[in-house]
């Protein structure tokens, strides 16, 4: 029972990663109906700005975090900007090349200036385990701020699209773009907007990601990124709280298949419960049924 | 009259369709002029391209003696311009109350916006009856109305309305005529394409008959009315 709790308290951990990971997918979506497979990467980026600012220039952690978002979400704007933007009304299979394009800049880039040797990332965190039922169950600090920091993000998220005029733009222009443009709403802006938040986020994960599983390479993004996809699409891609759900569906499901079935199945595990979701419900747990509206 | 609107030589293209051919028309200040015709001759197109959501091949637009062919539609908004689109495209996720603000999305005078969601709902208490629903469940003429006390909320000074008739039933679509005259009057320019063309004429002052792109007639509406051309393509019964 004790191992239970400790492997479900780790999955809802990894799965609060893969949750604000996915929210940049949803939200990209969303908005710009577009899959961003370079999310992934941005992640990475992340990692490697809090590696350097903190280890070879040793700035304190929490300026290299400021650092690493502040770095991701120009990033976003940049990438959004050069490649995607001028493809605007192009065919979506245009758009998946391109991403999948930058996907590719971003890992080489990163090979070229931080090299291929791996590097140990040193924990952004650090205070001691909590230890539970006399000492059974022990949660790690990385697991409590993971959670903690997924918790506020979704509080955050959720308060800002509601209240402000920001987000209900970025509502409108998810609904209706051409309606949102009737509105005033200027939709490249609204757009560029949606990375600027998703590409901060991804540094976020990206450094949640590296003090749990502390490697860093050029291709530390992708899996995590392509199992953030999936967990967007599970939850319903473009809805945010499906992402939220999915993602900590996802990391429960995988850390529980690794901890009782086999650490080498969880994969197909995971992306076989995804396969039979979607024979069953389509557009995911939270997604909406498209209709043809006459 | 001075004009609020007026549209030179316009062209527009769907690749290789001509869709708008040479359409010259002016609105003057505090006027309802109404475009009419049949489906497909062009009537919405001419709407879009004025808002800028089609672009013109050439031409020109100018608003208030300013030339706007190529200013971004979203700019057009805090102008003054609002524009009803054809299917009303109201947010449908989002609550009444929301779609209102949305209106009201490039004003920044809290206590004005404030003023006129009262006006709207003084107008259409069925909104304010409805204001916390999701818009999606609201009948075709509720959400009419919606869409329309969307646009006001952006305090227009020309209001340009998208077949506002289309699919509602006989008692709305008086009630929407009445509405359109009383926002006129009111002090609100309106340049209303409609299909209903009996309907339209009996509220406009001029009007234009548009017939596969080209305007193919324009005059009062009275006159039009009497027009045997106009009664037999637009007005039988």
């Amino acid at each position: 029972m004790s191992s239970f709790i400790s492997f479900l308290i780790n999955g809802i951990s990894l799965g609060s990663v893969y949750a604000i990971i996915a929210l940049g997918y949803t939200m990209v979506y969303g908005i710009a109906k577009m899959l961003n497979f370079a999310h992934g990467d941005v992640i990475m980026v992340g990692g490697y700005v809090v590696f350097v600012a903190s280890s070879t220039y040793g700035l304190p952690i929490w300026l290299s975090i400021v650092l690493s978002v502040v770095v991701c979400t120009v990033l976003g704007i940049t990438i959004e900007r050069i490649a995607y933007k001028p493809l605007r009304g192009a065919s979506s299979l245009s758009v998946l090349i391109t991403a999948i394009g930058v996907s590719y800049f971003l890992q080489n880039a990163a090979l070229i200036i931080f090299g291929a040797d791996t590097k140990s990332f040193n924990s952004v965190v650090d205070f001691p385990s909590i230890s539970l039922m006399g000492g059974k169950v022990i949660i790690s600090d990385e697991t409590i701020v993971t959670i903690v920091v997924c918790i506020l993000v979704m509080v955050l998220l959720t308060t800002f699209i509601n209240k402000t005029k920001t987000g209900q733009a970025m509502l409108a222009v998810s609904a209706d773009r051409g309606a949102a443009t009737l509105m005033g709403i200027n939709v490249n802006k609204t757009i560029a907007v949606t990375f600027a938040i998703g590409s901060g986020l991804a540094a976020i994960a990206g450094v949640l990601l590296c003090s749990a599983y502390p490697v860093l390479s050029s291709t530390t993004g992708s899996m995590p990124g392509i199992k953030a996809f999936t967990a967007a699409v599970f939850g319903g891609i473009g809805s945010i709280p499906g992402a939220m759900i999915g993602g900590i569906l996802l990391g429960v499901i995988e850390n529980l298949s690794k901890a009782y079935i086999s650490s080498q199945l969880s994969d197909p595990i995971v992306f076989g419960i995804l396969i039979i979701l979607l024979l069953f419900k389509p557009s995911g747990l939270m997604g909406k049924q498209i209709q043809e509206k006459v | 009259m001075e004009d609020i609107l007026n549209v030179k030589d316009l062209n527009v293209y769907y690749g290789v369709i001509h869709a708008i051919k040479n359409v010259s028309f002016h609105v003057g200040k505090g006027e309802i002029v109404t475009l009419i015709g049949a489906n497909g001759a062009g009537k919405t197109t001419t709407l879009q391209t004025i808002t800028g959501l089609v672009q013109a091949k050439s031409g020109e637009v100018d608003y208030e003696g300013q030339n706007i062919t190529k200013v971004p539609g979203y700019k057009l908004v805090s102008m003054g311009m609002a524009h009803v689109p054809e299917g009303r495209r109201v947010f449908a996720d989002l609550t009444v109350y929301q779609n209102l603000m949305l209106g009201a999305y490039t004003r920044k005078d809290k206590d004005g916006v404030e003023a006129d969601l009262h006006a709207v709902y003084d107008r259409f208490p069925r909104l304010l009856e409805r204001k916390e629903q999701r818009t999606g469940t609201l009948s075709g003429g509720e959400q009419q109305m919606l869409a329309m006390g969307r646009a006001l909320m952006s305090k227009p000074k020309l209001l340009l309305l998208d077949e506002p008739s289309m699919g509602l039933s006989p008692i709305y679509v008086n009630e929407i005529f009445e509405i359109i005259k009383k926002i006129n009057s009111d002090g609100v320019t309106v340049l209303l394409v409609e299909q209903n063309a009996k309907k339209a004429l009996s509220i406009a002052n001029r009007a234009y008959v548009l017939e596969t792109g080209k305007i193919v007639l324009e005059g009062e509406a009275g006159a039009l009315m009497e027009d045997p051309k106009v009664k037999s393509a637009y007005l039988s019964e």
